[in-house]
């Protein structure tokens, strides 16, 4: 089926609203979005982080690594970055039964309960990730 | 005693004469029971019968009187007056659609994408005689249904920041009835094609809102991002496809 | 040049245009509709759609529930052409998708439902009419040839000795007025729910399609049959589907009675029985409702009188299954919840059972003019239709016009009269003044919708559930001075783009024509029958009405009113039981 627009038809004009530079302080669910996209940029940042520890390990220049990694700016840096990543994470996981449905013999599984399995796992490998580290300390 | 009122801010735009909208103010009857549309009907009986707006079932079904109410995209016939309080109340044409008159928006743009999703039963082969149902299961059925009400109210466009600054997004709405059908047991079509594209699923950056203002409780949100893995899917797994 | 062109984009029009798009691909069909066609109101049926599947059912009793039903006044070919063709569209429309609801063998559920014997109802929970029309507009989309007119406003059909030729149309948006000939034309624009001040229906319900053709000269028909859905919302009018009483919803008046016992529909029990006190048919309910109000035994709102329908004990999960738009809609416009709580209801009018005389493929006594749906009277509903039997009427009569529609267009090729041209300026000429104001000057004349409403309160006094000759014969007057009054009303808006106060006069013209035929023709029917109650004469009278009221428009605008014999076949006229 499609529209029937005869030719020569004069329209009045539509009025097309012009863009909106500040959308996103419109509405607080917006400025919350716009927030976590930006928190993406610290997650590159910590990501970046690791591979120069990794290279410094490589090329054993680790205490030069560690003289930069306890500079006061460096150490605000990466606690903004903690935050943000964890920001991230936490949010991400929340986000998560959108797009995973699951269904067991017909009865969707609620969103709670995915998001709790989600953190559970987290929690679960945070926690085996720094029993690893801290044993071998 | 004078009778409570309430004032409406309501959007006028009148392509004649007026180069952008402006708000024009009219006091109505503050009744308990009144939603934003019968302050409108109000208006246009009683008041100014120039003002234009769209409106039908006043039950929340024909998805016509969608418009923005205070900055928020809301049906007019389930939004009462007594919500706002004191008032005033602001009621805009909906945000992300040309606007045609005063309430009425252009929403043709939205049913040329709904037809470009393939929203119709997919089969293969003859179709059966008209003698017996394809079997569907209650589980089958409650697969796709919560997709299958979306009314096209278009308050889901209205409330996307990727539509507003890209109308060329295919959006909530005919993403969730693409998916309506793709989901339903007697559909033979994944809608790949129309759905693996940049302006389809990938645009979307999963604001939510979508899903936020829907009166239906579709969850569009939950329809796109289900199809990405679905695409993600296919796209890795050469044995994934349907 | 457009083959078929359908006018209202409902159930019945969208019904008619795939028929024609899937068996004359050749045919160009158009769809002319004042709203776009998932606005139409066929989206608001809730209950379901009776076609006969079950094993223990047939069709016989199908058809014998629908003329009992409707007081012996339905034609019985036309209800056995109905009841057999029902399931097939059922299952056409199956096959396109709908979600019906279904057995846990994934077969297609069925509900009991008012007035039918077996249980037959098919349902999609209770947005029946929404998933129907949805599917239907959805599968449109797959014939691109099908060109769709959306917010067109079609204000006459184009008549040339005895034979139509197509329609004028004004464009919404651009204010244009156009003649879009057509070879054949079908009238699919739905009921006039809109001339009563309290009703389900829909906004955009203003009797257009039953006005253009009456005005053409085609005769309508048993236009004196309205029918009062008796579970209302007060206030919005909203319809709560008679489905709640078909999973166990009681009606009770203010001493918590089940007070229908008290009117020859059979003795309450606690689960519903077919065919039985709160599932006996609507107009006996409805009228129940008002000796109640009579007896003081209704409950006082400042909305009017009501009574309650209780669903409490059918407990939120079955509520939730079942009929879980019930649940919203009073959760969002009556402030309650049903699981706890008791919904006050009224009779509300619902529906026309008349409309423009059809025979069984759609077709009017205009050539090429064909109408199907609401408002069309085939006639299956004869005095009072029976709850889920609108939905299948609307498919069955939608594909058989489509198809009539596209059999008459193929056999008439010759090109466009002259006619259509000059009407087409005349009617351009004449809607430019109206819209300036030049023809009424826009300052005088009265407010639109101070007519509409004393059109409103004038019908629901004179032609409500029960009627007087008194009251009716003044209202024949009342309506003619409104009429007159209507032609100089009020038009401030002188916009071009969509002028929908222009738009809202067009129908209060529409309404008054046809309530103006609603009085003549309930003022001319000296009986009680069905929805039609006659306080002045309280008994069926079949020797003298065993008959169809046709009623012509006068050369001076006036209803004139005879009578056509009913088809009997096989169902001679006999008592209606109810819960016996």
């Amino acid at each position: 089926m499609t529209t029937a627009r005869p030719p020569g038809h004069e329209e009045a004009r539509p009025y097309v609203r012009p863009r909106d530079r500040w959308w996103f302080a419109r509405r607080r669910s917006l400025a919350v979005f716009v927030l976590r996209e930006l928190t993406s940029v610290l997650v590159a940042w910590t990501v970046a982080y690791l591979l120069l520890l990794l290279g410094a390990v490589a090329d054993g220049t680790t205490e030069r690594f560690a003289a930069l990694a306890a500079r006061p700016w460096m150490v605000a840096l990466n606690v903004l970055a903690l935050a943000a990543t964890a920001f991230h994470a936490v949010t991400f996981l929340n986000l998560a039964p959108k797009a995973t449905v699951v269904r067991l013999d017909g009865w969707r599984v609620p969103a709670w309960m995915i998001q709790g399995g989600n953190h559970t796992a987290w929690l679960a490998v945070s926690a085996l990730l720094a029993y690893l580290v801290l044993r071998s300390s | 005693m004078a009778a409570e009122t309430i004032r409406l801010d309501v959007a006028r735009y009148r392509p004649e004469e007026d180069a952008e909208p402006v708000l024009q103010s009219y006091e109505v009857p503050l009744r308990p029971d009144w939603a934003v549309l019968d302050g409108l009907a109000h208006i246009k009986d009683h008041l100014d019968g120039t003002l234009s707006f769209r409106w039908s079932c006043r039950m929340g079904i024909c998805g016509s009187c969608g418009m923005d109410v205070d900055g928020e995209p809301r049906l007019t016939c389930g939004t009462f007056l007594a919500e706002y309080g004191a008032g005033p109340v602001r009621i805009e044409p909906l945000k992300g659609f040309p606007v045609i008159r005063d309430l009425v928006v252009d929403i043709d743009g939205f049913l040329a994408k709904l037809s470009s999703v393939r929203p119709w039963l997919v089969r293969e082969g003859e179709e059966p005689p008209l003698t017996a149902e394809y079997a569907q299961t209650p589980a089958q059925l409650d697969a796709y249904k919560q997709y299958s009400m979306c009314i096209n109210c278009m308050l889901c466009y209205s409330a996307c920041p990727v539509y507003v600054l890209d109308p060329d997004f295919l959006g909530p709405a005919a993403i969730a009835l693409a998916q309506r059908y793709n989901l339903d047991s007697r559909d033979m079509d994944d809608r790949f094609d129309v759905l693996n594209l940049e302006e389809a699923v990938w645009g979307c950056t999963f604001v939510g809102d979508c899903t936020r203002v829907c009166p239906k409780h579709v969850d569009p949100a939950e329809a796109i991002q289900r199809y990405k893995v679905t695409a993600a899917l296919r796209s890795v797994l050469p044995w994934s496809g349907r | 040049m457009i083959d078929v062109l359908i006018v209202g984009g409902g159930g019945a029009g969208l019904r008619a245009a795939i028929a024609v798009a899937e068996t004359a691909p050749e045919l160009t069909v158009a769809v002319v509709s004042k709203v776009y066609p998932m606005r139409s109101h066929t989206v608001s049926a809730e209950g379901g759609a009776a076609g006969v599947i079950g094993i223990d059912d047939s069709l016989d009793e199908h058809c014998y529930d629908t003329v009992s039903g409707g007081d012996w006044l339905c034609d019985q070919d036309a209800v056995e052409a109905f009841v057999r063709e029902a399931p097939r569209e059922l299952i056409q429309l199956e096959h396109w998708g709908c979600p019906w609801s279904r057995e846990p063998d994934g077969r297609v559920a069925v509900r009991p439902f008012g007035g039918m014997k077996r249980l037959r109802t098919w349902y999609a929970a209770d947005k029946t009419g929404f998933h129907l029309l949805h599917t239907l507009f959805q599968t449109t989309l797959r014939h691109p040839w099908i060109r769709r007119y959306d917010e067109w406003y079609v204000t006459s059909l184009v008549v040339d000795d005895g034979r139509v030729h197509g329609v004028v149309a004004l464009d919404l948006r651009t204010g244009r007025v156009e003649a879009i000939p057509a070879r054949a034309v079908v009238l699919a624009t739905g009921g006039c729910g809109r001339v009563f001040p309290f009703t389900t229906n829909a906004a955009i319900k203003t009797g257009d399609g039953m006005a253009l053709a009456y005005r053409a000269g085609a005769p309508l028909k048993d236009m004196e049959f309205v029918q009062y859905h008796p579970t209302g919302l007060p206030f919005t009018g909203i319809l709560i589907t008679e489905a709640a009483r078909a999973e166990g919803g009681w009606l009770l008046n203010r001493d918590g009675y089940r007070y229908l016992q008290d009117y020859d529909l059979g003795t309450p029990t606690p689960t519903p029985k077919l065919r039985s006190m709160e599932l006996g048919p609507r107009d006996r309910l409805s009228q129940a409702f008002v000796h109640e109000q009579d007896k003081g035994r209704t409950i006082d709102t400042p909305y009017g009188p009501v009574v309650h329908l209780d669903l409490r004990h059918l407990g939120a999960a079955k509520i939730d299954a079942r009929i879980p738009f019930v649940r919203e809609l009073c959760r969002s416009y009556q402030n309650l919840d049903p699981a706890t709580d008791l919904i006050p209801v009224r009779p509300v009018v619902h529906y026309m059972m008349g409309g423009v005389h059809t025979d069984l493929d759609g077709a009017t006594t205009i050539a090429g003019l064909y109408a199907a749906g609401e408002t069309a009277c085939v006639s299956i509903n004869g005095a009072n239709r029976l709850g889920s039997n609108s939905l299948p009427e609307i498919l069955v009569f939608g594909r058989r016009a489509g198809l009539a529609a596209a059999a008459f267009a193929r056999s008439h090729r010759e090109g466009e009269p002259p006619a259509v041209r000059s009407q087409g300026d005349d009617e351009r000429r004449r809607l430019e003044r109206a819209r300036d104001g030049s023809s009424v000057g826009s300052s005088g004349g009265e407010r639109i919708a101070d007519l509409r409403e004393r059109m409103q309160h004038t019908l629901e006094g004179a032609a409500g559930i029960y009627r007087t000759g008194d009251a009716l014969a003044k209202a024949v007057d009342t309506l003619a001075d409104l009429c007159e009054r209507a032609g100089e009303a009020r038009v401030e808006d002188t916009s071009a783009t969509f002028n929908t106060e222009l738009i809202t006069l067009l129908e209060l013209r529409a309404m008054l024509d046809v309530a103006r035929t609603i009085v003549a023709c309930a003022l001319g029917r000296e009986e009680s029958r069905g929805a039609h109650q006659r306080v002045d004469f309280p008994a069926r009278d079949d020797d003298a009405y065993l008959a169809h009221s046709l009623v012509h428009r006068a050369p001076d605008g006036t209803p004139s009113v005879g009578l056509m014999p009913v088809t009997i076949t096989c169902w001679p006229p006999g008592e209606r039981v109810y819960g016996r």
